[in-house]
């Protein structure tokens, strides 16, 4: 359930930086942000999930046109750096504000009933409901990039000057973008509080933020699939890495495997530089090129 | 002598630290456009960088006995090789390349050289004697001065005044003023400018590491020193731009007075007071500095 959070993250932010080419890296702030007030909203007001995740989503938003509405001032890699330190604001917020618990965070946020029908307390039924909102909220994504919206963003992505002389209104539709991404990153973090039942700081961090970038990129920024595939494989990784240096630590008696999982920060930042170098495309960008390569060679040879 | 009920002596001392902070900001904001006007790579292992200076000095210090200010020199110098090896096996591949993946390449760097760091030192910060030298304070009648600060705050502004002296006035800096205008008509006269991109990045490094050192008798050293450093650096370069050396300097040491004047008034705010100046900053000038057009790097080192 963890994953699927991540997953739908992932898409969110893929959402900005693969079709509309805005790196943000606050994104943490929608999640770890929207975590907050889904928390408060369920736990001290005693809303019903579906309000929180309402609450999350909208928050996410709200904080989406904020922090985009600065965001559009400035181009390139100086919107984002706007937007890390927008979040970074947000988490010295959120790191001395009553409301977020300081550097406990919210704990034992209850998951409630679902419309007062689903008992949420059951894992199964969790889970099905944690799906059935990723599903839905990816949809969304999907139609998004297919409608003729999401083609205006791509030819920002592409030439941004060149959508402005075609009459379009680049900043508004780079916000709107941005409020999209945000509020879907938002009902992420929403449906991670209600599974794991806790917000914390470590969400609104700005690693958050390097870890989406990461698992965009290693699944194929600017693919749809791509950020849920990536999403997997680095919350595996993170998951496994421990096992997998035990295990390697095994075969190749060097005890410095051993330690493999408490690095996790190095293996991370290894992918990351061998991403960057070697691997732009990510794994789903790979295979969907490897795909076309071998349907054009087909072709070629009738 | 109270000024809005702060005493005089609590507003210098802040005031002070402020000014330290400041400088530390000028340096690596420094450092960042140097970089990102030749090199076109927004280098967020600026504070990994940085923190690799205070960290080195600090193991030559406890384990081998060197001096505090052989450090000084050699610190920078290490790193700076440092950054030479970075520059030539990783960081040359993306100049083509769009920003973000720069940004990207060194985030997986910093990221690789804080867990190292981490995995051996933990996050505990390490103690970091004084120089002998300048020890104690020296009281100036109207506020206590301890030694140290005002050392880092001249020492800072000297190196920082020295960086705009060359690349603003000796033929050094026009080639590398020229170099960032037009790479490849430089290299045409006659320039080595692959050299040059390299020695760049290296004398970048070495000036946060020079920071680095500078920094670790008065912050505590730990592996993660540079993470928040970096970010608010990267807000100071959002309000200054990275256009001039002179501008990064002055915004630097600005933006740490007022975050030192935050902390006596206001001390909740103190950590975030640079964000808010930056928004207000956006709002109030939404259109400058121009930003530069993709295909060519911006013009780096032009007096506004």
């Amino acid at each position: 359930m963890k994953l699927l959070c991540f997953a739908l993250f992932a898409s969110a932010f893929n959402l900005l930086l693969g079709y509309t080419g805005l790196l943000s890296f606050g994104h943490a702030a929608f999640l770890g942000g929207a975590a907050y007030v889904t928390g408060h909203a369920v736990k001290v007001w005693g809303a019903t999930p579906e309000l929180g995740l309402l609450a999350g989503l909208l928050s996410g938003a709200a904080l989406g046109l904020v922090m985009g509405w600065f965001t559009i001032r400035r181009q390139g890699i100086y919107a984002t750096m706007i937007t890390l330190a927008l979040a970074q604001m947000l988490f010295f917020a959120a790191l001395q504000l009553p409301f977020t618990g300081g550097e406990d965070g919210l704990q034992g946020v209850p998951r409630g009933k679902l419309f007062g029908l689903l008992d949420l307390s059951s894992d199964m039924t969790m889970y099905y409901v944690c799906l059935a909102v990723v599903v839905a909220a990816f949809l969304l994504i999907v139609r998004t990039i297919h409608s003729p919206f999401g083609q205006v963003l791509r030819g920002i992505k592409e030439n941004e000057p060149r959508a402005t002389s075609l009459g379009y209104d680049t900043n508004r539709f780079k916000l709107l973008a941005f409020v999209i991404s945000a509020a879907i990153a938002g009902l992420a973090g929403a449906l991670k509080t209600l599974v794991l039942g806790f917000a914390t700081l470590s969400d609104v961090h700005w690693s958050a933020s390097g870890h989406v970038v990461l698992m965009t990129l290693v699944g194929g920024m600017g693919t749809l699939s791509g950020p849920l595939v990536g999403a997997a494989v680095v919350v595996a990784l993170e998951n496994k890495i421990g096992e997998l240096g035990n295990l390697l630590a095994s075969l190749t008696t060097i005890d410095w495997f051993n330690t493999l999982g408490e690095s996790v920060t190095i293996v991370t930042g290894l992918i990351f530089v061998v991403c960057v170098l070697a691997f732009r495309r990510g794994i789903m960008g790979e295979i969907i090129a490897w795909l076309e390569r071998r349907g054009a060679g087909g072709g070629g040879s009738h | 002598m109270e000024i809005f009920g702060v005493s005089m002596p609590a507003m210098l001392s802040q005031l002070l630290l402020g000014l330290v902070n400041g400088s530390f900001y000028a340096i690596l904001s420094l450092g960042l456009a140097v970089i990102f006007g030749l090199l076109n790579v927004i280098n967020f292992a600026h504070g990994a960088l940085f923190m690799l200076g205070a960290l080195i000095t600090w193991m030559a210090m406890n384990y081998f006995g060197v001096n505090y200010w052989v450090m000084l020199i050699a610190a920078p110098l290490l790193v700076g090789v440092f950054g030479v090896v970075l520059e030539r096996l990783l960081l040359r591949w993306i100049y083509k390349l769009d920003h973000l993946y720069g940004l990207l390449l060194t985030l997986g760097l910093t990221m690789v050289i804080e867990g190292v760091f981490r995995s051996i030192y933990g996050v505990s910060g390490l103690g970091y004697d004084t120089p002998e030298l300048l020890e104690g304070a020296t009281n100036l009648g109207f506020m206590i001065l301890p030694n140290y600060r005002a050392w880092v705050v001249v020492a800072s502004i000297v190196v920082c005044i020295a960086t705009w002296y060359v690349i603003e006035k000796t033929k050094l800096g026009a080639y590398l003023r020229a170099g960032t205008e037009n790479p490849r008509l430089v290299e045409a006269f006659g320039v080595n400018v692959p050299v040059m991109i390299t020695l760049t990045y290296a004398f970048g490094a070495a000036l946060a590491a020079f920071a680095g050192v500078l920094a670790a008798p008065v912050y505590q050293v730990t592996p993660l020193m540079g993470q928040n450093l970096i970010i608010v650096v990267f807000a100071v370069v959002v309000i200054g731009g990275m256009g001039s050396i002179m501008g990064s300097i002055l915004t630097g040491l600005g933006l740490g007075v007022i975050e030192g004047f935050t902390k006596v008034f206001y001390p909740e705010a103190s950590s975030t007071v640079v964000f808010v100046i930056m928004a207000i900053v956006l709002l109030i000038r939404p259109r400058w500095p121009e930003a530069p057009p993709m295909p060519t790097p911006p013009a780096c080192c032009c007096s506004p």
